[in-house]
Order: structure tokens, then C-alpha cells, then sequence
């Protein structure tokens, strides 16, 4: 059965948590000497397709637990373009080309562009340990590597009209087995208030645990809002588009009473197929750990939901 | 167009349908003990699903035994349908404690209100509810207690056991409905093939 089949690492492939925890230190350590972040590579072999990635501290709030560990967190997915089973993307992504890779900017933008991956990596990277709750009731410690979305936005200066973001994935039946039947209406779209979308904490993610993203977490480029559940987090993206109105999502789409627009982490509203007061935190077999709202960044975002009633707005 | 095992050969026989029928069960607990790794990250969800299909296979199993036997004309393979049934009320079992353990946390009052809010697990809750009997009554002595015609009334309830359980399955998945329709059309296969032999008993009765 396919569903049962997780790519399984060896032993010896598995990273110790402390060692994944240290090898900041070394990184430090490198850096004070000038020798560079190649040492990450060093601090843990780098799997076939990802690049280590030279990146910053960022400030994120932190978080009480320790980080997911990397081989958990690489192969259980939610992307159905690979397949709707957790460990089918980690079997099939690879075959997505991530290289060359564009991503179109436009809509209400002064300055609509093309911007290659390249152009990204080259930017100022930041890592940022996020908690990413998913709606099916569990959770992940996951540092991403990337930078603030509004970053990018402001090298195309969007215009007054432009009032939501609309992100748009890759869809290429060739390369991507799920897109070949109607799972979703592809290709695969999601979309951010304005205000949301500027929030320091929307980070435009490029890297995870160091390197760039492996296909199966939505390589070369996708988008982390920590304080909304996972499937708000469009993996590949290959258009980004400032809008006047609300766009409808690939998930609003598919069932528009259990998926909203804002899908904001939130005990207080249920789902109706998982109750979200509580979730697993991964590994975890049981599902003990209390949902916080807005999954635990509140301080940072409640002003934006400011006089909205979140359980019409879910 | 019958013919049977020498006698001697059905009871290594059973044992070996019972042994092979634990395999499920032995590698969720081979897996718990020695090789978490290999249930995933989210090694509770792989237990339930394990357990769950474990029931539908077991139910389907138990369902196709009459149709195979007077297909093949092999009698023998009555004496394991009690076997196939316990073994899928088993899995209802391990399905259901995994349920109000890993997800629930042993909270029956917040079990209780899950159950009727969703109506996915109030089918899934009532096909198990509806098992306890059958499972009670699968002894001989209670088929004498009963009566033939009594049990073999009561007992039907598989039937419909086994469409909630696929009922339970169709709701719970989120998109991809691939396996649920898989099962539902052996089902009703199996379903069909009674309703078409009875159908063509009262033909010839009245004929």
C-alpha cells in the first residue's frame, strides 16, 4: 500500500538532534575564522539536490521546542501535485526541474518583473525557526531559510489598487504526477490580504535546516505565513500578482466550507473534520499539545484581525 | 462441483490463516518497539489507517468466503469465515483504542462529543457498535442458543457494518478518493452477488 511507504533513512543518515542544534556553533565558529558557510555542508552530508545556503540569523519569537527533525519533516508532505499520500512527494518531486526557475511579478506593481532564482539566492538570507501547523491537526519545529516577503514586494512597488497577493504554484503534468487528475483545480493558488502579506513574519522561503528546499517542500521557492495553517504556505511558486480583490484559492475551491481565505490557527474555531484544539506535535503519538491561536504569534498578529469576527472570517 | 481438503490439513491450515493474520498487528508493534522510523512522521495516524484498512480487508475477506465457496465449490473455506470476522472485529479493536488514545487522550466526554459532531466517526462508531454482537455471538453455543434462522438473521448486519465502515472511509479522506471507491466497488460486488442469487431462487421457486 502506498500510503504506508515512507522513504526510509538509514540509521546512519539520521542527524542527531544536538548535532543538527550545534552545528550553529560551528557555523559561528566558521564564520568568526572567514572560513565560510561551507562548513555546513560539512556539519551534516548535504543530500543530492540541495545546496547549502549562506544565510543570517533572523529574529523570529522563539519557540520552546527543539527544531522537527530533517528527515521527519522531508518526508511527510502535503503536495499533491506529487501525490495525496504523505510520503509520495518525498518518492516523486524529484523529477520536477527547479532549474532554471523564473518567478512573474505583476498585477498592480509599478515595476512588473521576472526574477530569476539566482537573483534570490543572492539576496540577504535569514533563517527563522516557525511552527507550522497543519489543519489536519499537527505540527512541525521547522527553520526556514528566505527573507521577509515585503522584501521582494517592494522591488515592484505595488500600486494603491493592489489590496491581496495572489501566489500562484507550478502545474506541470509532466514533471508533477498528481496534476494529471483533478485532485485540485490546478494549478494550485493561494492568496494573502495585503497587510498580511507585508507582515514581517510572511517569509518568502527559498531554504530549510540550512540548504535550499528540497523539491518535495516546494523547492525553489515558496511562501510561510507561520500564523496560518500549512496549506496557506503555496509551495514552488511561479507567479506572484498584487490584486485589487480577494482571490479564490485552489482550496476554497475545493471545499469552501472547511478551507476559508484566512485559515488563521485558531482552537476556538472547529473544522469539521478535525477538531483544532489540539495537535500532534510531530513525532508525537499523541495529540497533547494545546493549540495556541494564531499558533502562538498572537503578539505579533492580532492586530491585523483587529474588529473581525474570525469564526465567519475562518 | 464440490470437494474438500483431507480433514487432517484444516487445522495446520487455521493456524497458519490465524498466524498470517497477525501480521498487521506485529508490524505495528514490531514498528512501535524497534523502528519508529518506519511509520513516518506521524507514526499514530499510520497506526490508525494500518488498523482501519486492516477492518475493510478483513470485512471483505469475510464477505467474499459464501461467493468463493460455491463459485469454487470449495466447502472448506466456511470454517474460516468466523475466523475472518473475529480478525476484522480485532482490528476494529486496535482502530478504535488508537482512536480514543493517540487522538482523544482517553477523554471519553471529549470522545463522546467528537462522535456526534462528525459524522464520519459516528458512522465509523456505529459499524463498531454494531460488531460487539456479532462478535459475542460467533460461538457455537450461541448459534444453538439462538437458533440457525435467529443467527443467521442477526448476522446479517455485516451488511451494513460493512457499508458504514466504507461510508466512514469515503468521508474522512480529503480529496483523493481513489481507495474508498476501490473498496465500496468490491462491496458491492459482493453485496450484488447475494441479491442476484436470491433473486434467482425465487425465480425458480416460483417456476
Amino acid at each position: 500500500m502506498p500510503r504506508y511507504s515512507f522513504p526510509k533513512p538509514k540509521g546512519s543518515e539520521i542527524t542527531p538532534r544536538d548535532v543538527y542544534l550545534n552545528r550553529r556553533h560551528f557555523i559561528a565558529g566558521a564564520m568568526a575564522t572567514g572560513v565560510g558557510v561551507s562548513m555546513v555542508g560539512t556539519a551534516r552530508a548535504a543530500s543530492a539536490a540541495t545546496q547549502p545556503l549562506t544565510f543570517k540569523q533572523g529574529a523570529a519569537p522563539v519557540l520552546s521546542d527543539k527544531p522537527t527533525a530533517r528527515e521527519l519533516a522531508t518526508t511527510y508532505n502535503n503536495y499533491y501535485e506529487f501525490g495525496t499520500s504523505k510520503g509520495e512527494p518525498a518518492h516523486n518531486a524529484s523529477t520536477l526541474k527547479i532549474k532554471p526557475w523564473t518567478v512573474e511579478i505583476g498585477g498592480e506593481v509599478a515595476k512588473p518583473r521576472t526574477i530569476g532564482i539566482e537573483d534570490l539566492l543572492a539576496m540577504e538570507l535569514e533563517e527563522r525557526i516557525y511552527r507550522m501547523r497543519c489543519v489536519e491537526a499537527w505540527s512541525m519545529v521547522i527553520p526556514w531559510v528566505g527573507m521577509s516577503f515585503s522584501k521582494l514586494a517592494s522591488l515592484v512597488e505595488p500600486t494603491s489598487k493592489a489590496k491581496y497577493v495572489k501566489f500562484t504554484s507550478a502545474a506541470r503534468p509532466e514533471e508533477m504526477p498528481g496534476v494529471r487528475s483533478r485532485i485540485l483545480d490546478w494549478p494550485y493558488t493561494e492568496g494573502l490580504r495585503m497587510d498580511e502579506a507585508m507582515h514581517p513574519l510572511t517569509f518568502l522561503t527559498l531554504g530549510m535546516y540550512g540548504e535550499t528546499l528540497p523539491n518535495q517542500n516546494g523547492a525553489p521557492v515558496r511562501i510561510v505565513t507561520p500564523w496560518k495553517y500549512g496549506f496557506k504556505n503555496a509551495k514552488s511558486i511561479v507567479r506572484i500578482d498584487f490584486v485589487s480583490e480577494q482571490p479564490r484559492t485552489a482550496w476554497m475551491t475545493a471545499g469552501a466550507n472547511e478551507y476559508g481565505f484566512y485559515a488563521n490557527v485558531n482552537p476556538e474555531v472547529d473544522h469539521p473534520r478535525w477538531s483544532q484544539k489540539h495537535e500532534r506535535l510531530l513525532p508525537a503519538f499523541f495529540a497533547s499539545r494545546e493549540t495556541e491561536k494564531f499558533n502562538g504569534y498572537g503578539a505579533e498578529v492580532t492586530s491585523l484581525y483587529s474588529g473581525m469576527d474570525l469564526a465567519a472570517n475562518f | 462441483m464440490s470437494y474438500a481438503l483431507p480433514k487432517s490439513w484444516i487445522a495446520p491450515l487455521k493456524a497458519i490463516v490465524f498466524a498470517l493474520s497477525l501480521v498487521p498487528l506485529a508490524r505495528i508493534i514490531y514498528a512501535i518497539l524497534f523502528d519508529t522510523i518506519s511509520l513516518g512522521a506521524n507514526p499514530a495516524e499510520t497506526i490508525l489507517h494500518m488498523s482501519g484498512d486492516g477492518v475493510i480487508y478483513f470485512l471483505l475477506i469475510t464477505l467474499a468466503i459464501t461467493p468463493l465457496r460455491k463459485l469454487t465449490g470449495w466447502n472448506d473455506l466456511i470454517k474460516f469465515r468466523r475466523m475472518m470476522g473475529l480478525y476484522a472485529f480485532f482490528y476494529a479493536c486496535v482502530h478504535f483504542l488508537s482512536y480514543i488514545g493517540f487522538d482523544r487522550l482517553f477523554d471519553l466526554s471529549d470522545m463522546a462529543r467528537e462522535i456526534v459532531k462528525r459524522p464520519f466517526i459516528l458512522v465509523g462508531f456505529a459499524a463498531f457498535v454494531l460488531l460487539v454482537p456479532l462478535a459475542v455471538t460467533s460461538t457455537r453455543g450461541w448459534v444453538l442458543r439462538l437458533g440457525g434462522a435467529r443467527w443467521s438473521a442477526l448476522h446479517k448486519a455485516v451488511y451494513p457494518i460493512a457499508i458504514l465502515g466504507i461510508v466512514h472511509y469515503w468521508w474522512l479522506v480529503k480529496r483523493d478518493i481513489t481507495w474508498p471507491v476501490l473498496f465500496a466497488l468490491v462491496l458491492a460486488v459482493l453485496l450484488a452477488y447475494r441479491g442476484f442469487k436470491r433473486g434467482g431462487r425465487k425465480i425458480r421457486a416460483a417456476s
